[in-house]
């Protein structure tokens, strides 16, 4: 899980947290617990995060800071979800977003 | 409805405006809530791991990690302050009550004061393909890399030469990235020239009059076409040049968070110099709507250090303001003031007297209906 991930730098250490496994899109991949979705995605290489409701073009990662709406996901079951500012659980179902997103009854 | 909460001064946003906003009003009596989105307080002073030159009063010398902790901890010592982290500010209601949402739920909280310094958030730029994956905001790759550790992408394409654009460079390389060049529209550097000169100087180029005209990839970024600029800003015909990249920054300015103001009513003007609408204000940064007062880079777009010293101001004139009063009150803000003008003089200031002098103007034309 470390190809994206900083190994040595001048000034900051980076406190990680506890390893967790979940899933995008089906596939198994880790991340630390606590740091937000897209983080844990991007440093698996995964830069595509939805695709657009109307013209279906790849959206991704923009503001970081749950501002823009890009980074719209769907996790657990729920759509809409900004993972630039959803921090990562174990277990978690996590799906390239297609479209609006349907809320369902039992959300 | 679930019970509503009170609290005499509430501080929305716990950026370098909102803490020393915070501590002010605290040291001066007043009753204190603070709220942020994010899971800690600082703001945007978190991911800045560069050393601030500021004013003798700002932390000069010290890095904005720091500087973040360092008055976070003043905040979360006080048992009086409240603080209410991961937590957004979603409504401003006509009687001043605030709707603030939690985990999924609301609760709703009725300050007598409220100073509001939410920020700012990075703005767009028109070029085909700016929606693909890896275009990012300047400010985004920063978090990405100085906040969790991961790195933005391989090779970079940063789009303009203000300071962020020019720190954030020179961040990355730190983090082991590649910046192939820095564009800047202009025919000069708009950042400090000391910050210019430290990527120059690790073999960045920095490509005045210069500007991106397309993004490309399929899924994903892959690459980059740029073109001249003349000095009228129209692009020079054949003069695209292709750049293999994975990642597009964009650093190209900001434009002050003003929806929470709107809802409650703030009269706006429209200053280009200060980033946009921004809310009308007096003095002691007190809106147009009495008990409403602003800091930071939603009073205009200037520094981190420049938002600590209006923070200062605003925590002390909204504590005043309900009756509280220290010896040294005035002394206190009339020397706040004084930084503030000391901070904006000289060439790099001239932009934000204008837009300053603008404001008042249109503050003042507001006033004459009233």
């Amino acid at each position: 899980m470390d190809d994206g991930r900083i190994k040595h730098h001048p000034i900051l250490e980076f406190k990680e947290g506890r390893v967790v496994r979940f899933t995008f899109d089906g596939k198994e991949l880790e991340g630390y617990e606590g740091e937000p979705i897209a983080c844990a995605l991007h440093a698996a290489g995964v830069r595509v995060l939805r695709e657009s409701p109307e013209l279906k073009r790849p959206r991704g990662f923009f503001c970081a800071i749950g501002n823009c709406s890009s980074c719209l996901m769907t996790v657990d079951g729920r759509p809409n979800v900004r993972v630039c500012v959803e921090r990562l659980r174990e277990g978690m179902n996590v799906i390239t977003q297609k479209g609006k997103g349907v809320l369902l009854a039992d959300n | 409805m679930s019970s509503l909460l009170t609290t005499e001064i509430c501080v929305v946003g716990a950026g370098p405006a909102g803490l020393k906003a915070a501590i002010l009003a605290r040291d001066m009596g007043a009753g204190v809530t603070i709220v942020d989105s994010g899971v800690s307080l600082g703001g945007q002073l978190v991911k800045q791991t560069h050393k601030f030159f500021g004013s003798r009063g700002q932390f000069a010398g010290m890095r904005g990690i720091d500087i973040a902790n360092l008055l976070s901890d003043e905040l979360l010592k006080d048992p009086s302050v409240d603080v209410l982290c991961d937590s957004q500010v979603v409504g401003f209601y006509d009687d001043g009550t605030l709707a603030i949402e939690k985990d999924d739920s609301i609760r709703f909280l009725k300050p007598e004061r409220v100073i509001c310094a939410t920020g700012a958030s990075e703005r767009m730029l028109p070029f085909e393909n700016n929606d693909l994956p890896g275009v990012y905001g300047a400010g985004a790759a920063q978090t990405l890399m100085n906040m969790y550790g991961v790195r933005p992408g391989n090779r970079v394409l940063m789009i303009g030469a203000g300071n962020i654009g020019l720190i954030v460079s020179y961040q990355l390389m730190q983090a082991g990235v590649e910046v192939a060049a820095v564009l800047e529209a202009m025919p000069q550097v708009g950042g400090y020239h000391v910050h210019a000169r430290k990527i120059q100087r690790a073999g960045i180029p920095i490509l005045t009059s210069h500007t991106i005209k397309a993004a490309h990839g399929t899924e994903a970024v892959e690459g980059a076409t740029v073109w001249a600029l003349d000095p009228e800003f129209h692009p020079i015909p054949n003069s695209e040049r292709y750049v293999e990249v994975d990642t597009i920054c964009l650093a190209v300015g900001l434009s002050p968070l003003t929806e929470l103001l709107w809802q409650a009513g703030c009269k706006m003007g429209y200053v280009p110099e200060l980033g946009g609408y921004t809310p009308l204000r007096n003095e002691n940064y007190e809106t147009t709507r009495p008990g409403v007062f602003i800091a930071g880079d939603l009073a205009g777009i200037e520094e981190a250090s420049s938002a600590m010293i209006e923070g200062t101001i605003a925590g002390l004139s909204a504590a005043k303001s309900l009756g509280y009063q220290t010896d040294d009150f005035e002394e206190r803000l009339s020397r706040a003031k004084a930084e503030l003008r000391t901070f904006r003089q000289g060439p790099t200031g001239r932009k934000v007297r204008q837009g300053i002098t603008k404001l008042i103007a249109l503050t003042e034309g507001v006033r004459a209906f009233d």
